[in-house]
């Protein structure tokens, strides 16, 4: 009856759904991030505006995120949480600081400073807990018997807090040009002018990650190196992409810088991917070991494939109605 | 002193899913309310259904935004804290929650931007549909999450092997037995919750001379409903009740805080339970009520909390009192339905003074029974999570240190302070507004839908609202 391996074919949905929520969540949470930096107050009306639409959807990602975990591979809800559970906390307290500024910043005069503080303090921590999450994934978690047996902080190492601040960066860097399509006048014109500089951080953080990661971990290093292999192409492409990116911020070009970051950030996440598969919780449970029941997984299977496609026209559907500019003054009142 | 982790959590839990309980209470009732006056607008065309229902979109929207933001927190819970409860349950909560999401969390965020902002942009018919869509979503919502809940209560469809729950079938797991009580329980409770509070706010301008017109017709619609929600609510709790004495008798006996097993059981209204020395003191009861009422026999047989070891029974006292409080304010509710029909006659409902002062007040009960409706449920399960199968010491987190538990507790009890404050304290601006408040949408491009506070214009501190009778709000 088992025909189907179902869950490789979860394994692909959670990392689609992953994939969506880092690049959709994540310029938007860049855009937090470069908030205390922005020219004037007025720009920073222009950015929240032209995050606001989409943020709350975007979210939705995560949620769907951990329900699906816990669905199709409860070891790794099971396990991946108690890990990091300093962590999930500082993340959630983050996101939550930054949803309620969304709103109550717009509504705010003289207590507007503190729902600016929120939002930029909110974003950038939810930013670096997830960032966090990549490093220790690379790490890998102490087990035994199917459960966590680690310290509460076994994820603060430096290497985490290397790829914590490589994720803001990242981010940044989004933000940053998911600002240079969305925007126009002074604004894009800062926006330009941080691109490069980000992107050289978000090189240079991604550049020691590279280099550090094969002596985090043997099987990392094993497969990279052992035989010269065609996952080169991954890092590769990345580079390349780095230099679109690079090309078209100085040919002002405007949509074409944020399209290349999240082919920068997809050929990143692929490569993090293949220096793992098929481990989702290193060094000992592949992604069968951690998959819930056959029935289960093909329970949810059936109601996805219905619903999925809904939500993503919808998605697009509400990219699409906010298309264009976002003009200074616009918005709030 | 030595910290026990699975007290820490489970303090934690109770505070956090409280805390985002209140929130989708009164959700649910509000969006099927707003989806009433929506279809009541596009039906008369009368422009009192259509400033209520901007008016009441507005509070929904504060209110749902801060369910949206305690929800997150929700669904990380389990894991962090109860991590192999998640692992052994996995197989059918995992589905459970996934398919909230995925059919209720997507189909509200799509429409609750048309039904927030689209008054003037989509046909009144669209907003209208818009304003069904985000109504049925909650019910969606509640669907899930209460079969989720009532499975872990009543366990059916399931086995357990090795210490993991495998679905053997799907409908009995999901409609397990105390599923149709607690769901029909939950969806009055959150009429309930809208009703009142809606005839409280209502009950309030009018004693202010606010807006007369609109206001009186809104609250006779909820006293309406209120006059079948409520004594409906007795009947299906009633059912309800019966229907846990079947399958969790302990939780029954704490309820009614009964000792030893026996017949002719006094239904007691007041009593201090001593779990210590195992009986109560200062007991006032009605003989045999408590029998007949629950074995429809004055001599019927039940079982007593000496049928189990202490350390398997609930606590008692908190069990025995928040029923007592939910009874009772059923009852009250009731009471005000009535009221308000009696009222009727010559039309008074509307302008007396003391009636209206006591909806007012009555406009926080439906959070305080729910609450203690919700404490009689989970702390009556004590000390099982899935009754009978799991108890708490094999669901934590194995690596949680006691610590860690309650550094997060802060933590929480902390940043929800912090923020619902605000939340709370901006919702008390719309309601001092109220409906005079401009309702214009926002013309722009940039402020629009999957912004539920943004609906309101609403400036955050007092005073300084743009041109609005703030001061008639008599602060
Ligand atoms: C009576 C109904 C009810 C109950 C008992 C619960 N919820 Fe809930 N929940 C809702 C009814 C609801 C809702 C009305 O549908 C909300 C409010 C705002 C929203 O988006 O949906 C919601 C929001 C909401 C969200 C945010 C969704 C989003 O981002 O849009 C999450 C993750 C959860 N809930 C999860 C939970 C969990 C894990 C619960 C149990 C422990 C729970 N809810 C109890
Ligand atoms: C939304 C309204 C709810 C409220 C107000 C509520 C309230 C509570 C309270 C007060 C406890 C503490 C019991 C104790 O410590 O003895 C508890 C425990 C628990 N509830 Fe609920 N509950 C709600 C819904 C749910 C739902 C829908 C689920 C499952 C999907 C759930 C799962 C649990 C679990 C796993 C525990 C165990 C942890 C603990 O004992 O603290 N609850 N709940
Ligand atoms: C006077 C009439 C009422 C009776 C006889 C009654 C009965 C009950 C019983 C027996 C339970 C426990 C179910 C269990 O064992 O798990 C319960 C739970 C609950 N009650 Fe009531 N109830 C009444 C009124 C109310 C009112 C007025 C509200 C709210 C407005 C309310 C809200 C709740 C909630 C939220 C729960 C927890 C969820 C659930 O298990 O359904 N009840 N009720």
């Amino acid at each position: 009856m088992e025909m189907i391996d179902l869950a490789l074919v979860w394994a692909f949905i959670i990392g689609f759904g992953i994939i969506m929520y880092v690049t959709m969540d994540g310029f938007d949470l860049g855009v937090g991030i470069l908030f205390p930096f922005a020219p004037s107050e007025q720009d920073r009306d222009t950015m929240m505006n032209s995050v606001a639409p989409v943020w709350d959807g975007n979210e939705t990602w995560l949620v769907l995120g951990g329900a699906g975990l816990l669905a199709a591979f409860p070891l790794v809800y099971s396990i991946l949480l108690p890990a990091l559970y300093i962590g999930v906390f500082l993340m959630l307290a983050g996101l939550i600081f930054r949803g309620i500024a969304f709103e109550f910043r717009f509504k705010a005069r003289t207590s507007r400073y503190l729902w600016n503080w929120a939002f930029a303090g909110g974003s950038t921590v939810a930013a670096f807990a997830q960032g966090v999450v990549v490093g220790s994934y690379i790490q890998g978690y102490e087990t035994a018997n199917r459960v966590y047996v680690g310290g509460a902080l076994d994820w603060l190492t430096p290497f985490t807090v290397m790829t914590g601040l490589g994720l803001i960066a990242g981010y940044a860097l989004l933000g940053s040009t998911w600002l240079i399509m969305k925007t126009e006048g002074r604004l894009q014109e800062w926006a330009y002018k941080i691109s490069l500089p980000l992107l050289a951080a978000v090189l240079v953080v991604f550049g020691i990650i590279g280099v550090w990661t094969p002596f985090v971990d043997d099987m990392v290093r094993n497969r990279w190196f052992d035989n010269l292999s065609i996952i080169w192409v991954l890092p590769v492409l990345t580079l390349l992409f780095a230099f679109q990116i690079f090309r078209s911020v100085r040919n002002r070009l405007e949509g074409m810088p944020f399209v290349a970051t999240i082919g920068l950030f997809i050929t990143t996440y692929l490569g993090l991917i293949v220096s793992r598969w098929p481990y989702v919780i290193p060094p000992n449970y592949t992604l069968w070991d951690a998959a819930s029941a056959y029935n289960s997984q093909l329970f949810l299977l059936i109601g996805l494939l219905v619903v999925i496609p809904f939500v993503l026209v919808y998605t697009a559907w509400t990219y699409w109605v906010f298309r264009g500019k976002v003009r200074a003054g616009e918005g709030y009142h | 002193m030595e910290l026990d982790p699975i007290l820490l959590s489970r303090i934690q839990f109770a505070f956090v899913v409280s805390f985002h309980a209140i929130f989708p209470v009164f959700t649910v009732g509000l969006a099927s309310y707003i989806a009433v006056l929506e279809g009541l607008a596009f039906k008369t065309g009368n422009q009192s259904w259509v400033r209520l229902s901007s008016f009441w979109t507005k509070v929904f929207a504060v209110v749902f935004g801060m369910g949206v933001v305690s929800g997150i927190v929700m669904s990380f819970q389990f894991g962090t804290n109860w991590s192999n409860f998640s692992q052994a349950t996995a197989n059918f909560l995992g589905p459970m929650l996934s398919y909230e999401v995925i059919t209720a969390f997507f189909l509200e965020a799509a429409f609750l931007g048309v039904l927030l902002f689209g008054r003037n942009k989509v046909p009144p018919g669209v907003h209208l549909f818009a304003a069904i869509m985000v109504a049925t979503g909650t019910f969606i919502s509640t669907f899930w999450i209460l079969s989720a809940n009532s499975w872990m209560h009543t366990p059916a469809g399931t086995e357990l092997r090795d210490g993991v729950f495998y679905v053997t079938s799907w409908s009995e797991a999901i409609f397990n037995p105390s599923f149709p009580y607690r769901f029909a329980h939950m969806v009055l409770a959150s009429f309930l919750t809208g009703g009142f509070v809606v005839a409280g706010v209502s009950a309030w301008y009018l004693l202010k001379g606010r807006e007369v017109e609109a206001n009186r017709k809104a609250l006779s619609m909820c006293l309406w409903l209120l006059l079948i929600v409520a004594p409906t609510q007795v009947v299906v709790g009633d059912f309800h009740g019966l229907n846990t004495l079947e399958h969790q008798p302990m939780k029954v006996a704490a309820m009614e805080g009964h000792w030893e097993t026996g017949t002719n059981v006094p239904l007691l209204l007041f009593a201090i339970p001593d779990q210590e020395n195992q009986t109560n003191h200062f007991e006032i009861g009605i003989p045999s009520l408590a029998s007949l009422v629950l074995t429809h026999d004055k001599n019927g047989e039940i079982l007593g909390l000496n049928e189990v070891p202490v350390e398997e029974q609930p606590p008692v006292a908190i069990v025995f009192w928040s029923f007592r409080v939910m009874v009772a304010l059923g009852l009250l509710m009731i009471l005000f339905a009535l009221t308000g029909l009696f009222l009727r006659r010559g039309d008074k409902f509307w302008r007396t003074k003391w009636f209206l002062q006591g909806l007012r007040v009555m406009s926080i009960t439906p959070f305080i029974a729910v609450l203690a409706g919700w404490f009689v449920t989970e702390i009556g399960r004590s000390p099982w999570l899935v009754y009978g199968m799991l108890d708490y010491s094999a669901a934590i987190t194995p690596s949680l240190t006691g610590g860690m538990a309650l550094f997060t507790l802060i933590g929480y009890v902390v940043v929800y302070s912090m923020v619902f404050s605000a939340g709370v304290y901006y919702l008390m601006r719309v309601l001092f507004e109220g409906l005079e408040a401009d309702y214009e949408e926002p013309e722009s491009q940039t402020e629009r839908p999957k912004r539920p506070l943004s609906a309101t214009h609403t400036k955050f501190e007092i005073g300084k609202t743009n041109g609005q009778p703030a001061s008639q709000g008599g602060h």
